[in-house]
């Protein structure tokens, strides 16, 4: 059980330091200075998910680990997070549907935890989940703002929809240390399906069928894209052990 | 849980630790006291040691840890020598914690003070902007710029009187 707890509480604190990782890449290129600000908010808000996670598994772990050692010191197989996030951020639109297609799902996730019986996964939940609402209002008016926009951004948002639909099925497969901490997907899948199509209906985009869906994220089995961030993330601490500011 | 509540019962060496504790500031709103903010849950005080349970405003909040460095030193400048600050998530902190003497500093200082939360954190799209008041003007015509502001707690607002942008503390 504890095994299961310190995999998945790392699966949740991977996830969302890649997503904040991958958003913080905006800082300074946001295409107007509020969506730039409101981008690397929502990267902030996800870092101190993920610092609350790496917290809490360090302290399980008991092993001299901290939160900074599991951040920065871990190879790619170690980590844990979902293929989605690690993707890159191609144009705006894709960041956007990005952001969408994970906080609808962390969202329903977060509201599932609140009722788990592991009392700090239900807090560090019922703490961020005011924050996730937020995430989720911004990144579906943008998906509906783009894709029901001009030609160019409604091309641009199919474009986008090609290529992060098929890192969506991972979301809804469940890990043995998923099934073993009693984390339901079957009734989240439903839920971010309705809420997904009817997201799309509004913002005039397809919802894809039959798409083959890539997995292997929640079990260390990733993309290219996250070596590059991990090259990047960890740089620091690999070329200066140590190293403090 | 509010602070005057907190205050009851309490003795007089607890007593002498909040009175310390009001005046230590948010460093990016530093019109606010911890107290105002109603980030402290708890001050005890075992032998010689002291330690106070605060909670994170924002899960990402980068001023929690030098509010909790600025609460041990300003503890330790009266003379106690160990003291420990204790971070706890549960019960989630809420913008209703805030105090009313809170909200009144925030607007003279020229930020909107949160709405009640039950009024507006939903997810409903494009829902119309929550009334919030100029805090410069006092006029409710205001729209919203950005649901993101200048710091993890704020949204950026406009008013259509005085035409003054403004920051609001979003509701949380």
């Amino acid at each position: 059980m504890t095994n299961s707890l310190i995999n998945y509480t790392l699966h949740l604190a991977d996830t969302t330091l890649i997503l904040s990782q991958r958003n913080s890449e905006w800082c300074g290129h946001g295409p107007i200075l509020e969506q730039d600000i409101a981008i690397t908010n929502i990267s902030l808000d996800l870092l101190g998910q993920a610092r609350n996670f790496y917290q809490y598994a360090a302290a399980l772990k008991n092993d001299g680990s901290t939160e900074d050692s599991l951040a920065y010191l871990r190879t790619e197989r170690e980590f844990k997070n979902l293929l989605l996030v690690e993707q890159q951020n191609g144009d705006w639109g894709q960041t956007i549907l990005r952001q969408y297609f994970f906080s609808q799902y962390q969202l329903l996730l977060f509201q599932q935890l609140q009722q788990h019986s592991d009392e700090q996964l239900a807090a560090i939940a019922t703490k961020a989940i005011k924050e996730t609402t937020y995430h989720v209002r911004w990144s579906s008016e943008w998906v509906i703002r783009l894709g029901d926009g001009t030609d160019e951004s409604h091309n641009r948002m199919l474009h986008a929809i090609d290529e992060l639909w098929r890192y969506c099925g991972e979301l809804f497969e469940a890990a043995d240390y998923e099934t073993a901490m009693g984390i339901d997907l079957t009734s989240i899948k439903q839920t971010w399906t309705e809420k997904v199509t009817a997201v799309f209906d509004e913002a005039k985009l397809p919802v894809p069928q039959n798409v083959f869906m890539q997995s292997g994220g929640k079990k260390g089995v990733h993309t290219e894209q996250l070596g590059y961030i991990l090259t990047e993330l960890q740089y620091l601490q690999r070329t200066y052990p140590g190293a403090k500011w | 849980m509010n602070n005057e509540q907190l205050h009851i019962d309490t003795s007089a060496a607890e007593q002498k630790i909040w009175s310390i504790l009001s005046t230590v500031v948010d460093p990016e709103v530093p019109v606010l006291t911890v107290l105002d903010l109603g980030i402290v849950r708890e001050v005890q005080i075992n032998g010689g040691e002291v330690e106070v349970i605060i909670t994170p405003t924002y899960t990402g909040c980068p001023a929690m840890d030098m509010i909790a460095m600025n609460i041990r030193l300003a503890v330790a400048e009266q003379g106690y020598k160990t003291v420990k600050v204790t971070s706890v998530l549960s019960p989630a902190w809420t913008t209703d914690w805030i105090t009313e003497a809170g909200k009144e500093k925030l607007k003279q200082y020229g930020i909107a003070p949160p709405n009640p939360k039950q009024q507006v954190c939903n997810d409903k799209l494009f829902a119309a902007n929550e009334a919030v008041q100029c805090p410069h003007c006092n006029s409710h015509h205001t729209h919203r710029i950005s649901e993101f502001g200048s710091t993890a707690c704020k949204a950026l607002y406009q008013c259509d009187d005085c035409k003054e942008p403004f920051d609001y503390f979003k509701c949380h």
